[in-house]
Protein backbone atom coordinates (compact mmCIF):
# COMPACT_ATOMS: atom_id res chain seq x y z
CA UNK A 1 0.00 0.00 0.00
CA UNK A 2 1.29 3.62 -0.67
CA UNK A 3 1.32 6.03 2.21
CA UNK A 4 -0.25 9.32 0.87
CA UNK A 5 -0.08 12.51 1.93
CA UNK A 6 -3.97 12.01 3.64
CA UNK A 7 -2.22 9.75 6.44
CA UNK A 8 0.56 12.19 7.06
CA UNK A 9 -2.35 14.92 7.75
CA UNK A 10 -4.47 12.19 9.97
CA UNK A 11 -1.87 11.72 12.53
CA UNK A 12 -0.61 15.08 12.68
CA UNK A 13 -4.57 16.24 13.42
CA UNK A 14 -4.24 13.45 16.00
CA UNK A 15 -1.03 14.71 17.73
CA UNK A 16 -2.47 17.88 17.63
CA UNK A 17 -5.77 16.78 19.09
CA UNK A 18 -3.87 15.00 21.85
CA UNK A 19 -1.72 18.36 22.88
CA UNK A 20 -4.83 20.75 23.10
CA UNK A 21 -6.85 17.86 25.25
CA UNK A 22 -3.43 17.88 27.71
CA UNK A 23 -3.53 21.82 27.59
CA UNK A 24 -7.10 21.51 28.50
CA UNK A 25 -6.38 19.05 31.51
CA UNK A 26 -3.04 19.03 32.67
CA UNK A 27 -2.48 21.69 35.45
CA UNK A 28 1.49 21.25 35.74
CA UNK A 29 2.85 24.84 33.95
CA UNK A 30 5.62 22.42 32.57
CA UNK A 31 3.29 20.01 31.40
CA UNK A 32 1.27 22.28 29.67
CA UNK A 33 4.10 23.54 27.89
CA UNK A 34 4.77 20.31 26.81
CA UNK A 35 1.44 19.66 25.32
CA UNK A 36 2.49 23.22 23.63
CA UNK A 37 5.42 21.67 21.73
CA UNK A 38 3.25 18.63 20.65
CA UNK A 39 1.06 21.31 18.45
CA UNK A 40 3.40 22.54 17.09
CA UNK A 41 5.06 19.51 16.06
CA UNK A 42 1.74 18.73 14.75
CA UNK A 43 1.48 21.93 12.08
CA UNK A 44 5.42 21.18 11.19
CA UNK A 45 4.17 17.89 10.25
CA UNK A 46 1.41 19.26 8.00
CA UNK A 47 3.30 21.73 6.64
CA UNK A 48 6.04 19.10 5.52
CA UNK A 49 3.35 16.86 4.11
CA UNK A 50 1.88 19.66 2.11
CA UNK A 51 5.56 20.72 0.77
CA UNK A 52 5.90 17.17 -0.04
CA UNK A 53 2.48 16.81 -2.01
CA UNK A 54 2.34 19.97 -3.35
CA UNK A 55 6.35 19.57 -4.56
CA UNK A 56 7.08 22.90 -2.97
CA UNK A 57 9.74 23.68 -0.54
CA UNK A 58 8.51 26.95 0.47
CA UNK A 59 6.60 24.62 3.15
CA UNK A 60 9.83 22.90 4.81
CA UNK A 61 11.51 26.77 4.79
CA UNK A 62 8.39 27.67 6.90
CA UNK A 63 9.07 25.18 9.56
CA UNK A 64 12.16 26.68 10.54
CA UNK A 65 10.33 29.68 11.91
CA UNK A 66 8.11 27.49 13.92
CA UNK A 67 11.16 25.87 15.28
CA UNK A 68 12.26 29.34 16.16
CA UNK A 69 9.16 30.52 17.55
CA UNK A 70 9.05 27.19 19.74
CA UNK A 71 12.33 27.83 21.20
CA UNK A 72 12.25 31.30 21.77
CA UNK A 73 8.89 30.83 23.27
CA UNK A 74 10.40 27.64 25.72
CA UNK A 75 13.01 30.05 26.47
CA UNK A 76 11.07 33.05 27.78
CA UNK A 77 8.12 30.62 28.98
CA UNK A 78 10.16 28.64 31.29
CA UNK A 79 11.89 32.01 32.19
CA UNK A 80 8.73 33.20 33.15
CA UNK A 81 8.25 29.61 35.44
CA UNK A 82 11.37 30.17 36.68
CA UNK A 83 10.44 33.32 37.95
CA UNK A 84 7.02 32.51 39.94
CA UNK A 85 8.22 29.15 41.38
CA UNK A 86 10.91 31.40 42.80
CA UNK A 87 8.39 33.13 45.50
CA UNK A 88 5.62 30.43 45.58
CA UNK A 89 6.61 26.60 45.45
CA UNK A 90 4.76 24.19 43.81
CA UNK A 91 2.39 26.36 42.08
CA UNK A 92 -0.07 24.64 39.52
CA UNK A 93 -2.00 26.92 36.64
CA UNK A 94 -4.71 27.20 39.05
CA UNK A 95 -2.64 28.86 41.84
CA UNK A 96 -1.64 31.65 39.62
CA UNK A 97 -4.90 34.13 39.96
CA UNK A 98 -2.81 37.32 40.96
CA UNK A 99 -5.24 39.22 38.62
CA UNK A 100 -8.56 37.32 39.43
CA UNK A 101 -11.21 39.49 41.24
CA UNK A 102 -11.30 37.62 44.89
CA UNK A 103 -14.31 39.26 45.93
CA UNK A 104 -16.77 38.11 43.28
CA UNK B 1 7.96 -0.86 3.63
CA UNK B 2 7.42 2.44 3.93
CA UNK B 3 3.93 1.57 5.10
CA UNK B 4 5.15 -0.48 8.10
CA UNK B 5 7.85 2.29 9.08
CA UNK B 6 5.11 4.71 8.52
CA UNK B 7 2.77 2.80 11.18
CA UNK B 8 5.28 1.41 13.31
CA UNK B 9 6.12 6.00 13.55
CA UNK B 10 2.50 6.96 13.88
CA UNK B 11 2.07 4.91 16.69
CA UNK B 12 4.96 5.45 18.34
CA UNK B 13 4.49 9.54 17.89
CA UNK B 14 0.93 8.62 19.51
CA UNK B 15 1.80 6.31 21.83
CA UNK B 16 4.22 9.31 22.78
CA UNK B 17 1.64 11.98 22.59
CA UNK B 18 -0.34 10.25 25.43
CA UNK B 19 2.19 9.30 27.27
CA UNK B 20 3.21 13.55 27.26
CA UNK B 21 -0.38 13.87 28.55
CA UNK B 22 -1.33 10.66 30.82
CA UNK B 23 1.95 10.55 32.60
CA UNK B 24 1.78 11.80 36.26
CA UNK B 25 5.30 13.18 36.49
CA UNK B 26 6.74 15.61 34.56
CA UNK B 27 10.38 14.15 34.31
CA UNK B 28 8.76 10.76 31.87
CA UNK B 29 6.09 13.11 30.44
CA UNK B 30 9.68 15.09 28.80
CA UNK B 31 10.87 11.59 27.63
CA UNK B 32 7.57 11.01 26.06
CA UNK B 33 7.72 13.78 24.33
CA UNK B 34 11.84 13.32 22.64
CA UNK B 35 9.78 9.82 21.82
CA UNK B 36 6.75 11.60 19.89
CA UNK B 37 9.76 14.27 18.57
CA UNK B 38 11.49 11.52 17.04
CA UNK B 39 8.95 9.31 15.44
CA UNK B 40 8.31 13.09 13.66
CA UNK B 41 11.81 13.05 12.56
CA UNK B 42 11.35 9.66 11.09
CA UNK B 43 7.94 10.96 9.19
CA UNK B 44 9.86 14.44 7.97
CA UNK B 45 12.67 11.62 6.37
CA UNK B 46 10.28 9.94 4.86
CA UNK B 47 8.65 13.23 3.49
CA UNK B 48 11.59 13.70 2.17
CA UNK B 49 12.85 16.85 4.39
CA UNK B 50 16.34 14.99 5.52
CA UNK B 51 17.43 18.78 6.93
CA UNK B 52 14.28 19.09 8.76
CA UNK B 53 14.89 16.22 10.25
CA UNK B 54 17.91 16.56 11.63
CA UNK B 55 17.16 19.91 13.06
CA UNK B 56 13.89 18.50 14.55
CA UNK B 57 16.10 15.98 16.71
CA UNK B 58 19.06 18.87 17.18
CA UNK B 59 16.76 21.40 18.24
CA UNK B 60 14.08 19.83 19.62
CA UNK B 61 15.39 17.13 21.15
CA UNK B 62 18.88 18.38 21.88
CA UNK B 63 17.62 21.87 23.15
CA UNK B 64 14.44 22.07 24.05
CA UNK B 65 13.82 19.13 25.70
CA UNK B 66 17.18 19.24 27.76
CA UNK B 67 16.04 22.33 28.96
CA UNK B 68 12.62 21.45 29.88
CA UNK B 69 14.66 18.74 32.24
CA UNK B 70 16.82 21.50 33.13
CA UNK B 71 14.40 23.55 34.97
CA UNK B 72 12.08 20.20 36.03
CA UNK B 73 14.93 19.37 38.40
CA UNK B 74 16.27 23.31 39.04
CA UNK B 75 12.58 23.39 40.61
CA UNK B 76 11.79 20.54 41.67
CA UNK B 77 8.32 20.23 40.87
CA UNK B 78 8.93 16.50 39.64
CA UNK B 79 5.87 15.79 42.34
CA UNK B 80 3.59 13.84 41.73
CA UNK B 81 0.34 15.79 40.75
CA UNK B 82 -2.65 15.19 42.65
CA UNK B 83 -6.03 14.34 40.77
CA UNK B 84 -8.08 16.36 42.40
CA UNK B 85 -10.32 18.16 39.87
CA UNK B 86 -10.64 21.81 40.55
CA UNK B 87 -13.07 22.38 38.11
CA UNK B 88 -16.07 20.31 37.79
CA UNK B 89 -16.49 18.71 34.58
CA UNK B 90 -13.17 20.26 33.49
CA UNK B 91 -12.00 16.81 31.94
CA UNK B 92 -15.02 15.56 30.02
CA UNK B 93 -15.12 18.93 28.67
CA UNK B 94 -11.97 18.83 27.65
CA UNK B 95 -12.62 15.74 26.08
CA UNK B 96 -15.88 16.24 24.20
CA UNK B 97 -13.90 20.25 22.87
CA UNK B 98 -10.61 17.74 21.81
CA UNK B 99 -13.21 15.06 19.81
CA UNK B 100 -14.55 18.28 18.46
CA UNK B 101 -11.33 19.66 17.41
CA UNK B 102 -10.01 16.56 15.94
CA UNK B 103 -13.42 16.17 13.87
CA UNK B 104 -12.72 19.25 12.32
CA UNK B 105 -9.00 18.59 11.77
CA UNK B 106 -9.76 15.54 10.31
CA UNK B 107 -12.78 16.67 8.02
CA UNK B 108 -10.81 20.08 7.09
CA UNK B 109 -7.66 17.35 5.98
CA UNK B 110 -9.91 15.60 3.89
CA UNK B 111 -11.96 18.03 2.30
CA UNK B 112 -11.47 20.00 -1.42
CA UNK B 113 -13.09 23.46 0.17
CA UNK B 114 -10.66 23.92 2.80
CA UNK B 115 -7.16 22.61 1.19
CA UNK B 116 -8.09 23.59 -2.83
CA UNK B 117 -7.63 20.49 -3.88
CA UNK B 118 -7.98 16.77 -1.81
CA UNK B 119 -4.34 16.22 -0.52
CA UNK B 120 -4.52 12.67 -2.41
CA UNK B 121 -5.10 14.07 -5.89
CA UNK B 122 -2.07 16.81 -5.02
CA UNK B 123 0.32 14.46 -6.26
CA UNK B 124 -0.78 14.69 -9.83
CA UNK B 125 0.39 18.68 -9.90
CA UNK B 126 3.95 19.42 -11.83
CA UNK B 127 4.44 15.29 -12.41
CA UNK B 128 3.79 14.40 -8.76
CA UNK B 129 5.77 14.27 -5.70
CA UNK B 130 8.73 13.99 -7.38
CA UNK B 131 12.02 13.82 -5.34
CA UNK B 132 12.67 17.15 -3.28
CA UNK B 133 16.25 16.52 -4.23
CA UNK B 134 18.96 18.70 -3.12
CA UNK B 135 16.76 19.21 0.57
CA UNK B 136 19.67 21.46 1.58
CA UNK B 137 20.18 24.08 -1.47
CA UNK B 138 16.43 23.91 -2.27
CA UNK B 139 15.43 24.99 1.15
CA UNK B 140 18.49 27.52 1.62
CA UNK B 141 17.53 29.58 -1.59
CA UNK B 142 13.99 29.56 -0.52
CA UNK B 143 14.78 30.55 3.08
CA UNK B 144 17.33 33.53 2.05
CA UNK B 145 15.20 34.89 -1.28
CA UNK B 146 11.67 34.15 -0.63
CA UNK B 147 11.47 34.44 3.27
CA UNK B 148 14.69 36.86 3.74
CA UNK B 149 12.80 39.67 5.35
CA UNK B 150 11.11 37.27 8.03
CA UNK B 151 14.56 35.29 8.31
CA UNK B 152 16.13 38.50 9.82
CA UNK B 153 13.16 39.20 11.87
CA UNK B 154 13.74 35.62 13.41
CA UNK B 155 16.59 36.74 14.45
CA UNK B 156 15.66 40.08 16.21
CA UNK B 157 13.44 37.36 17.97
CA UNK B 158 15.38 35.02 19.13
CA UNK B 159 18.23 38.20 20.69
CA UNK B 160 14.76 39.35 22.25
CA UNK B 161 13.89 36.17 23.72
CA UNK B 162 17.33 35.62 24.90
CA UNK B 163 17.42 39.22 26.71
CA UNK B 164 13.93 38.27 28.23
CA UNK B 165 14.51 34.85 29.81
CA UNK B 166 17.82 36.36 31.39
CA UNK B 167 16.17 39.19 32.65
CA UNK B 168 13.56 37.15 34.10
CA UNK B 169 15.71 34.63 35.49
CA UNK B 170 17.58 37.69 37.44
CA UNK B 171 16.93 37.87 40.80
CA UNK B 172 15.18 41.47 41.40
CA UNK B 173 17.17 44.27 42.74
CA UNK B 174 20.47 42.12 42.79
CA UNK B 175 23.29 42.39 40.21
CA UNK B 176 22.72 39.38 37.16
CA UNK B 177 24.69 36.71 38.60
CA UNK B 178 24.99 33.51 36.57
CA UNK B 179 21.75 33.03 34.81
CA UNK B 180 19.67 30.04 35.05
CA UNK B 181 18.60 29.55 31.66
CA UNK B 182 21.00 27.91 29.54
CA UNK B 183 21.64 30.12 26.67
CA UNK B 184 21.50 26.66 24.39
CA UNK B 185 18.76 27.10 21.98
CA UNK B 186 20.17 30.55 20.65
CA UNK B 187 23.18 29.33 19.84
CA UNK B 188 21.85 26.22 18.42
CA UNK B 189 19.76 28.40 16.00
Amino acid sequence: MTITSTYYLVVAAGIFTIGAVGLLVRRNVIVMFMCVELMLNAANLTFVAFARALNDVRGQALVFFTLVVAAAEVAVGLGIIVAIFRRRRGATADDLDLLKDKAA
Amino acid sequence: MTAVIFFFAAAFALGGALGVVLSRNPVHSALWLVVTLLAVAVFFIQQQAPLLAAVQIIVYAGAIVVLFLFVIMLLGVDREESLREPIPFQRPAALALGAIVLAEVLFLAGHQWATGKTADSLHNIKGGATDLGGNVERVARSLFTDFLWPFEITAALLVIAVVGSVLLARRSGQPAQASIEPPSESTVQ
